[in-house]
């Protein structure tokens, strides 16, 4: 570093920007990443996140396996994935460099803590040389700083000791990256000091690491330019920062609330489901009760108890969480109560990829019982969207008594969005109607209880709680007779209750919203249908594919089970039709099954997200055909 | 509980046929819990009893209150959240050997652990009825049933001592051919705030008839059934001339009251805070050929689950008031576009 000569340091514009923070687990990656992205979403960019981490706390360090990532794109526009190939990667040793290089683009920006790449650490990443120095880097443009070295040097003059002062060189590689693409510095330092208020010296070390990160960009001669990328024009409102579970959280509060029915939670921690458990163990000011159960089986159990006692019970697991539940889900399939089964679900099968997005649960889902035992199925398609899906399953959930899946998964769990906040009285009236009094004249004249008689208007039983005069009744998971609920094993019946239970979950096909279809409806040449988190990265390649001059329509599918009256229609009105999923194939196959089209299924299964690149590739690879 | 309307056993009982084999131990269970409900001054339309899977299980649709009869072995946990969203009702669970201690053991471990506020009654006839008459986790080694042509290999559970093991706060033992003694057994798990865990020696008489009968018969009762009461000394024996002592290893033993003294015998304490009197008490029986003990083993209070759930939602009222949904979505940093 010189300071003989004077420096000019300008400013240029981006319309958008994908940073890739990638680092040891230890290193506080995430932390960082999230900081940027709270940073610029109160700077008003629209961002979206996409972390990912290793399913170990603490893979052994410095190696590929504990390599920690996370990737924010801001941008001065509406978007909706976290970008394909990140322009910015940071790197914060040489086994995240080896990691995310591939993902980076060509001539994208390298940041690296110099202090990393020692020859210890290059050996465990795998290095023979020095990728700093041996032209590994030509094509990218490199800036080498000692981060380390210099996050000691401050906080020394604070009295922490070396060992603690490196905790915070993710602080000074945020301030760095902060100052570079002119972040706001004042919500992450207030952060800093609500965060660590109890832990003064965590907190001036951090203040001070990322204080001289932004005076390292400002001073250091290495970056000729730094660069803004404007506030999106979004529409106007309250915005908050919000990632999937914490908003699916909200969504449960808020059902409940416009239901005036109380939320309990039988849950079992598993990744990345738990999120859930933790954000709403903190609601009880809302009545909400959580359980912690002693296993997955047990927390549905409890739930479907809580529902039989009049609450909204529900239920947060994965998917080899939901392979446990899945007696308990007939029971209630057969009990026709209210439940909400919500699977955030991840690559599989068995432990499978817990902290890697996947999208392979629907057909667990819709078949994964014994016997014919329908369940409604709602899909969110966007982090901030989760809040609304919550509210929709549970809708479905307490109108028509019947268990619900909810389907989220692991990217749209943990990955975050500006979400423009709700009008509270927009939201839908959820209000039950307990039964109260005896529904049945018996022929001697006597009035009595009859559980399974139902509405002839949405086919749902009545919902007698405990504690209600003349109304004590048991159900039960023995095929029953429809009215009384009395035990009936007669053939004939049987019959008719499983035709019954079936007729009545199609009936809910009257009572969601039409198809989300956009794009060139009218002469499109190629539709594309998706479902859940893929709806991101179907909307920016739809927006490239129409640019370049091509007529296509995106269908994205809310409602699994029952499907919406209008998609059959909607798939034989266009020539080609191709269903991206995370999975091999499971919406494709329902769709040709029930609607006899020729639907092709484009498959990723590889623990992330489709990019809008890949899926405009393979829209315009179908258009060629 | 102010102005419950008086009923009798009918009232309690419902309109469908008991399906049980005849001559079934559950049928005098069921009597004596129809003959209970009345004395026990609570309605009808606040109790329920949840059920697992088994003969036992098909105990809810005979009672003329609510009822589920759930899935095998989850009705400790079905109950669980029962109990926690309804603190007001009385829950019963009722579950056999097979239930509660093999498919759900599990959650009878953690429904006793947590102390929630539930009685939990297990009929252990040593035997799976409805499945026709395999070995459970309470039949003797070398039994000799349909799944076990050479005879069992496996250890029994004894279900008293897994209860105390699981930090049971309530557990008794009563058997099907005493009525006022199930009765007195099932108002005392009523009376208990928290799980109340009683074992009912019940007999399978299709598929393990007599099991219990070397000592539950009339005239083997004063020899072979050993009465806990609070407060006295441990006696029985056709003359009470046989009593229980815990000798130097803490374990409890049986002698004749004539060669120690009656000071030397052990007194009950069902409030011990400390569990290894019952759990003594629990193992001086291997099975039921050998004097056993009946009664309440362990009953101390401590804190009941769903009760100390609402306390924390009450707490969490007084401290942020009621929830206020708008105030939730703008609790983290907001911002505005215009």
């Amino acid at each position: 570093m010189t300071d003989t000569l004077p420096r000019i340091v300008g400013t240029r514009e981006l319309d958008r920007l994908v940073v890739r923070f990638a680092g040891d687990s230890g290193d506080g990656m995430q932390l960082t990443g999230d900081r940027f992205t709270s940073a610029s979403a109160f700077f008003g960019n629209d961002l979206a996140t996409l972390p990912e981490f290793p399913a170990e706390i603490r893979a052994p360090q410095g190696t590929l396996a504990g390599v920690s990532a996370f990737q924010v794109q801001v941008s001065d526009h509406d978007i909706t994935t976290p970008g394909d190939a990140p322009n910015v990667l940071v790197a914060m040793n040489p086994a995240a460099l080896r990691k995310e290089l591939p993902h980076l683009e060509v001539g994208g920006t390298v940041i690296v803590n110099q202090d990393a790449f020692m020859e210890r650490n290059l050996a465990k990443a795998g290095y023979e040389g020095d990728p700093l120095e041996d032209g590994t880097l030509d094509n990218y443009t490199l800036f080498k700083v000692p981060m380390t070295t210099i996050t000691k040097e401050v906080c020394k003059e604070l009295g922490v000791k070396p060992r603690d002062a490196e905790r915070s060189k993710n602080f000074f590689a945020l301030g760095l990256v902060s100052w570079l693409y002119g972040r706001p510095t004042q919500p992450t330092l207030d952060w800093i000091e609500a965060k660590f208020k109890r832990q003064r010296l965590v907190a001036d070390a951090n203040s001070a690491a990322f204080k001289a990160g932004m005076a390292f960009g400002e001073t250091a001669e290495l970056f000729d330019f730094n660069y803004e990328v404007r506030p999106a024009a979004l529409k106007p409102g309250t915005y908050t920062h919000v990632n999937g579970n914490t908003a699916l959280s909200w969504g449960l509060v808020a059902a409940s609330q416009q239901a005036k029915v109380p939320l309990f939670l039988g849950s079992y921690p598993i990744t990345p489901a738990s999120d859930i458990l933790h954000e709403l163990s903190q609601r009880k000011n809302f009545g909400v009760r959580t359980l912690q159960a002693e296993d997955e089986i047990a927390a549905i159990c409890s739930a479907l108890g809580a529902s039989f006692g009049g609450n909204l019970g529900v239920t947060t697991t994965s998917g080899p969480g939901v392979a446990l539940k899945s007696e308990t889900i007939g029971l209630a399939v057969s009990l026709e109560l209210p439940l909400l089964i919500i699977n955030i679900q991840r690559g599989g099968p068995s432990t499978g990829l817990p902290t890697k997005t996947e999208s392979a649960d629907l057909m667990q889902a819709m078949y994964g019982r014994h016997g014919e035992s329908p369940v409604p199925i709602v899909a969110a398609y966007s982090p901030s969207q989760c809040f609304f899906a919550a509210i929709e399953a549970a809708r479905i959930a307490l109108k028509y008594r019947t268990p619900v899946f909810l389907l989220s998964d692991g990217y749209l769990a943990n990955g975050s969005e500006p979400w423009c906040l709700p009008d509270i009285a927009s939201l839908p009236d959820l209000a039950v109607e307990f039964a109260t009094v005896p529904n049945h004249t018996n022929d001697d004249g006597s009035e009595v209880f009859w559980p399974y008689l139902r509405d002839p208007e949405t086919m749902a039983r009545p919902w007698a709680v405990p504690g209600t005069p003349e109304l004590t009744h048991r159900i039960g998971g023995i095929e029953k007779e429809d009215g009384t609920g009395n035990i009936n094993y007669e053939s004939d019946n049987h019959g008719h209750m499983v035709k019954l239970r079936n007729d009545r979950i199609a009936h809910i096909a009257n009572d969601i919203s039409a198809t989300m279809l956009e794009g060139d409806i009218e002469d499109a040449e190629l539709l594309v249908v998706g479902w859940g988190s893929t709806w991101g990265a179907i909307v920016s390649a739809m927006t490239r594919v129409r640019k370049e001059g091509h007529k296509m329509a995106h269908a994205h599918i809310t409602h699994l089970n029952p499907l919406p009256k209008d998609l059959g229609d909607i798939l034989r009105s266009y020539r080609k039709v191709i269903v991206p999923e995370m999975n091999m194939g499971q919406l494709c196959r329902i769709l040709r099954a029930e609607f006899l089209v020729d639907a092709q299924s484009i498959s990723k299964v590889q623990g992330v997200p489709f990019t809008a690149a890949e899926l405009h590739h393979h829209i315009i690879g179908a258009l060629d055909d | 509980m102010t102005n419950v309307p008086t009923t009798t056993k009918a009232d309690w009982s419902s309109d469908q046929e008991v399906r049980w084999c005849p001559g079934c131990g559950d049928y005098s269970i069921l009597t004596a819990v129809q003959l209970l409900m009345p004395e026990l001054g609570v309605r009808r339309e606040d109790t329920v009893f949840v059920s697992g899977i088994g003969c036992a299980a098909r105990f809810p649709y005979y009672m003329n209150t609510y009822g589920v009869h759930a899935i095998h072995g989850r009705a400790p946990a079905l109950a669980t959240g029962l109990a926690m969203a309804r603190p007001d009702l009385h829950v019963w669970v009722v579950g056999g050997d097979g239930d509660m201690l093999s498919i759900g053991g599990n959650h009878l471990l953690h429904v006793l652990r947590r102390n929630v506020n539930l009685n939990i009654l297990l009929f252990n006839n040593q035997i799976y009825g409805l499945t026709k008459g395999q070995y459970s986790p309470t039949s003797e080694i070398g039994k000799v049933t349909k799944s076990t042509p050479d005879g069992s290999i496996d250890e029994p559970f004894n279900p008293i001592s897994v209860a105390l093991g699981a930090e049971a706060s309530f557990v008794a033992r009563t058997h099907d051919m005493d009525r006022q003694h199930m009765m007195e057994m099932f108002r005392r798990a009523h009376n208990f705030p928290g799980a109340a865990f009683v074992e009912v020696f019940q007999n399978c008489n299709v598929f393990n008839d007599g099991a219990f009968g070397a000592i539950t018969k009339k005239d083997k009762r004063a020899s072979m059934l050993i009465h806990l009461e609070h407060g006295k000394p441990v006696r029985f024996g056709d003359d009470n001339e046989k009593g229980v002592i815990l000798n130097s290893y803490g374990s409890a033993e049986i002698v004749d009251v004539a060669d120690v003294g009656e000071d030397a015998l052990l007194v009950h304490d069902e409030n011990s805070q400390e569990p290894s009197l019952a759990f003594a008490l629990s193992r001086l029986s291997a099975g039921p050929f050998e004097p056993t003990p009946i009664g309440v083993f362990r009953s101390v209070e401590r804190s009941e689950y769903a009760a100390e759930a609402s306390k924390q939602l009450a707490w969490a009222q007084e401290q942020s008031g009621p929830g206020d949904l708008a105030s939730l979505l703008h609790s983290r940093a907001t911002w505005e576009v215009s």
